[in-house]
This record gives C-alpha cells, structure tokens and sequence, in this order.
C-alpha cells in the first residue's frame, strides 16, 4: 500500500485540504474506489476505510494481481466533513456537480479536476454515492443510461439489484457520467446508510468491490457468491407519495415486500397525535427506497417500490 | 389579484405557498399579451423583490394605460428568502437544475412542474436574478447563443448595461430560462447586483425597461423613459479571472471600469504575514461585469469577468 497525496488546496485559515489516495498493487490502472465526495457521506468514508484495511491484508498477502493497479480515494472532501456541511464550506456547491472539472475554474471545479485527472484511465471506477432525496435504499448498483453502460458487469458485485437511470442534464456533471465518457467502466454503489454507520451494509459493499475485483481478475479473495442481480429502470419504480404533511410514521422498510392495499406509514398529525393519513401501496411489490425523516411534507416521495415483484 | 400558483403542505402547521400577482386592465378583449416577471428562485438573491415592488406599485397607479396581463411571481423559493438559505431548505439540488420538474419526482420537482404548467403559453417571461453573495454584477441580460438571434431585439429593450451571449453548457438545459425558451416562451434571464443586498439604482433602472418592453409589445400603453444601449457580448470574448492564491481580496477598480491588459484588478492579501500573496492582473483590455464582492477567496474563486478578449 503506498498513500499518496493526489491533491492539495490552500486554505486561507485553515490547515491545507488534502486529496489522500491509496495505491495497492503495480501496472495498470485496473479500479479506483472513491468514498465520500459530501461532507456527510460518513458511512461512504467508513466502507472505504474498511475496504483499504482489507486491501492492505490482501497485498500483504500476494492477492493483488500481477500488473494491475487499484486507487481508492476515501475522501474527496474533508474540509467539508470536518465542519459537518454536505456541500462546499464556503460557497455551498457540490463537488460531485462539478465533473470533470476545470483546472482554471472555480474552487470546487479545480477539487474536481484535480480528482478526476488521477481517477480517470481506470479500467472500472467504483463510487459509493449518496442520492439527492434523503432515505435508505435497498443496497444497490446505480448506472447512468450513457450507451457505455454495462449491467452485466454490474451483475458481478452479487447485489441483490442493479439500477440504471436515464440521465438528467443536472446527472452530467457527476463523477460517474464523466467516468463512462471517459471509458471508464463507472458503477455507484448504494448501501442503506449516509450520515450514520451502518457496520452490516458497509461490510456487505466491501465483500461486493471485493467480490467484483476478484472476477475482473484484479484481486485474489474468496468470498460467497452473491446474488443474480435483477436490473431495473428508474422508471420503472413506482413512487408512493403524501398527500398532507405531519409527522411521519414508517412501517416498512426497504426490501420489504408489500401487496397492493397494505399500510406503508401513517401521517399524525403534529400537535393533536391522531393519524391524518395513512400511506397506501398501489401496487404488489418490494420496498426499493423508503423515507427517513420522522418529519415529511406533502407531496414527498415517502416510498419507491418495484412493482410485481416477490420476495 | 393575489392567487396561488402551488401550495405544499408543511409538516408543521404552515403551508408553503408560491403566489403570483395578476395585474390587468378592468375589461379584457381576450387577445391581451401576457408578461410574467419572476424572481427568488434562489432565496440569497433579492433585487427582484423591489422590482417587483416598483412595477406593481406602477401599474396600480397606472392601471388606465395597461393594456395586457402582467404576472408578478416575487417568490418562486419562499421558504429559502424567509431563511436566507439559497436553496430551499430541505432539498439537496439548486431549485433552477430541476426544470421541467416532474409530477412523480421530489416535492420541489412537483414545484417546478407547476410553475412551468402556470407560466406556460405567456408571450414573454423575465427572470430576475442577483448573482450571489460572492460576485457583484452591472445590470445584464444573458442570453444562449442558439436563441441569441431570437431574444436579442427584446433584450436590447431592457435597458440594462450589458448583454452577454453565451455558449449553452448541458447543465443549464435543467434552467427555468432554457426550459420556458424550449416552450417557446420568450424568456429573458436578468441578472444584477448582488446576493443578500438590493441595489436600488439597479432596480430602477430595470423596471424602467420592463415598461419599455411592455410597450414594445403592446402591453403598456403609457409613457416610458429612453433607454440605454447595452453593450452587446458577441464580437468579444468574455475573460474569466480566478484567484491564484487564497487570502483575502481588496479591489483596486470598480464596476464597469475599463482596464488594460496587465492592469492590476486587485490583491489577495494575507492579514497573518503582511504579505501580498496575488496581484491580480487583468488578462486583456476590456470591460469588468463582474467583479468580486465577497472578500475570502480560495484559490480558484473567481475574481472577474472582463468582457473584451479575442474571439
């Protein structure tokens, strides 16, 4: 394991902010991990800490492969994490808005292209990401609908789920668009936590890099084979949502299976503790993301479910 | 005429409500234009508020000369004007990269869906908006270069100082400005002054050219003051000047200065050592539009922009 510094910014009252990066193994530029790019995402920092200590055990042990490189960046942005913001300290952008960056640009976009020079030209690019709405997910591989997208790879981490999205013009400027236009195999992978740890979760995405690196040939590990991933389209998600906000009381979880019909939440009202409004499955299914805030508004997306499909 | 544009639910007793204006004459024809002016998308940007305030305070001590409809939407983002928060609160992702929205997406989605849905079919839209807390900006239009030829002769109406023509980025498809121009509503993004602060004479003048516009097209049939003519982005390229350095910057020009190149713009300095860290150097002859307000700077934050380079 050699640790790298990958990039450095001056701060004007603080101490520097350093891009740290751990190399295992010589040669080519076989996978580069990236943890948290948020200043929240402390269970994307956790697996990627877990994921270099385990690394670090396997290069003891000769299970890198012959002439295959792997960078994993645990933290992109620690001035952020350090002052528990999600966003910029200063001017609140989101670096992982900002892909592939500008080396002459604003602050962020220089932490992005300084990023993505040393993460681009890797074979596959493995991101543990957070996503836009607040809620847990079932843990699961996310692709952008590029045309270089390739579920089948992504069927290889043994997830339960794979997930492709079609792009929105805000999607453009994420690290995994700009990966797979760079001819990067990018995949994002989702486990049910972000400001919290979740040990179990960030244990299962480290075996599923593990597990991928091992059939590309990257690393030698034994590990249980996992699942036979059912891919699906954001579209297809059907999104339960509220109609009055109040304090929220969810009753299921994700990768629960629900029918048609069954109570999801109840909404109470805030101040008189009677229930206002009770959340109903529209569809048979399984719980793929579901709501986390014990507060919810009108018209939230408290629930996405994968219709017609069984436990 | 006060009405609701969407109303949300608000977990706690409260409803977020996003209102509009109706000014109009007495008696309609049925064939009056429309005029939309819509402003607090980002809730740090104010100088729309008193535009807003002088038009409709004009028009009702007017209302014999209107000729047409004029919507006033002061707060597209009322919760982030009531909390000094950019955003809106809540929601991860910069309220103007959500366009068109979507009923099935996030409540803000939802949000911005509706807005479309109550702008839609106007016969011209204004944007108002004020840069940030960080970047100062003389009064403008700024305008996609693929609907320049289009937008051009409403611009030029506006009578503010500059128009700047710029290259279309991805990113900016998700806008309220690109999404109303793809609806053929002729949309006119203004941008002025500077976040969290109301620059009168700014405000001023552009309700001065709001009037103009209206009678150019018809709506206003009173008298309205001659305009200036704006400088014109197109023949010149527009030079960006980001700081090299990290400290804290003093300018040594002002808005709308013309400066040569090599000219010094300012200096970073560093109130611990003395020193000066950056003499900030004008790239070529031109005019600043942009000039920094915000005194920290990180190296990359952007200092100026200086219309004038060579195409």
């Amino acid at each position: 394991m050699k640790k790298e510094i990958l990039y450095t910014l001056k701060s004007p009252y603080r101490d520097d902010m350093r891009i740290a990066g751990y190399k295992f193994g010589k040669g080519d530029k076989a996978a580069c991990i990236v943890g948290a790019i948020r200043g929240n995402e402390i269970q994307q920092l956790y697996t990627c800490s877990q994921l270099i200590k385990t690394l670090t055990k396997l290069e003891y042990m000769g299970a890198i492969s012959k002439n295959r490189e792997i960078l994993v960046i645990p933290c992109v942005n620690p001035h952020s994490m350090n002052i528990g913001k999600r966003f910029w300290t200063m001017d609140n952008t989101d670096i992982n808005r900002m892909f592939p960056g500008d080396i002459n640009g604003e602050t962020t976009q220089r932490i992005a292209n300084g990023v993505f020079e040393k993460v681009k030209g890797y074979e596959y690019g493995i991101q543990f990401a957070s996503f836009y709405m607040p809620g847990d997910f079932i843990p699961h591989i996310r692709m952008m609908e590029t045309g270089y997208q390739s579920p089948s790879l992504a069927n290889l981490f043994g997830l339960q789920y794979v997930l492709t999205r079609k792009p929105k013009p805000f999607d453009t400027t994420t690290l995994n668009y700009n990966w797979q236009l760079w001819d990067t195999n990018a995949f994002s992978l989702y486990t049910n936590a972000t400001d919290q740890i979740d040990e179990v979760s960030a244990k299962h995405a480290v075996v599923a890099v593990l597990r991928f690196l091992t059939r590309m040939g990257v690393i030698k590990y034994n590990s249980h084979g996992g699942y036979i991933a059912s891919v699906l389209q954001e579209e297809d998600l059907l999104s339960v949502k509220t109609t009055t906000g109040g304090i929220y009381r969810r009753l299921k979880n994700p990768g629960d299976g629900v029918e048609r019909g069954d109570v999801l939440g109840e909404i109470i009202h805030p101040y008189e503790g009677e229930v206002v409004e009770q959340v109903i499955s529209p569809t048979d299914g399984i719980i793929f993301f579901a709501h986390t805030s014990p507060l919810v508004m009108e018209d939230v997306v408290v629930y996405k479910i994968i219709r017609r499909l069984h436990e | 005429m006060v009405e609701a544009v969407v109303t949300i639910g608000l977990a706690v007793d409260e409803k977020m409500i996003i209102k509009k204006n109706r000014i109009q004459p007495a008696i309609l024809k049925g064939n009056e234009k429309r005029i939309c002016v819509v402003t607090g998308i980002h809730g740090d940007e104010l100088q729309g508020q008193y535009v807003c305030y002088e038009l409709t305070k004009k028009l009702n001590e007017n209302i014999e000369f209107l000729n047409g409809i004029v919507d006033i939407y002061p707060a597209l983002n009322p919760l982030g004007i009531d909390s000094v928060h950019r955003g809106m609160p809540t929601f991860d992702l910069d309220m103007n990269r959500i366009f068109p929205g979507s009923e099935s997406g996030s409540m803000a989605e939802h949000v911005a869906a509706k807005i479309i849905e109550d702008i839609d079919g106007a016969d011209m839209c204004i944007d108002l908006h004020s840069s940030n807390i960080f970047l100062r900006e003389i009064p403008q239009v700024r305008v996609s270069e693929h609907i320049a030829e289009k937008l051009l002769p409403y611009a030029k109406l506006l009578n503010t100082d500059f128009i700047w023509v710029h290259a279309e980025k991805t990113v900016l498809e998700s806008t309220l400005t690109y999404n109303l121009n793809n609806r053929k509503v002729p949309t006119l993004l203004v941008e002025m002054g500077v976040g969290m602060r109301i620059t009168k004479e700014y405000g001023d003048q552009l309700v001065k050219g709001i009037f103009n516009l209206m009678k150019e097209m018809n709506i206003w049939k009173g008298e309205v003051l001659p305009i200036k003519e704006p400088i014109v982005s197109g023949e010149k390229e527009v030079e960006f000047v980001n700081a090299k350095a990290s400290g804290i910057f003093m300018p040594s020009v002002d808005h709308l200065d013309y400066i040569r190149n090599g000219e010094c713009i300012g200096e970073i300095l560093n109130p611990l050592t003395g020193e000066i860290e950056e003499k900030v150097i004008a790239p070529c002859d031109g005019m600043i539009f942009t000039l920094r307000e915000y005194p920290v700077v990180y190296e990359g934050s952007l200092i100026a922009r200086v219309l004038g380079g060579v195409r």
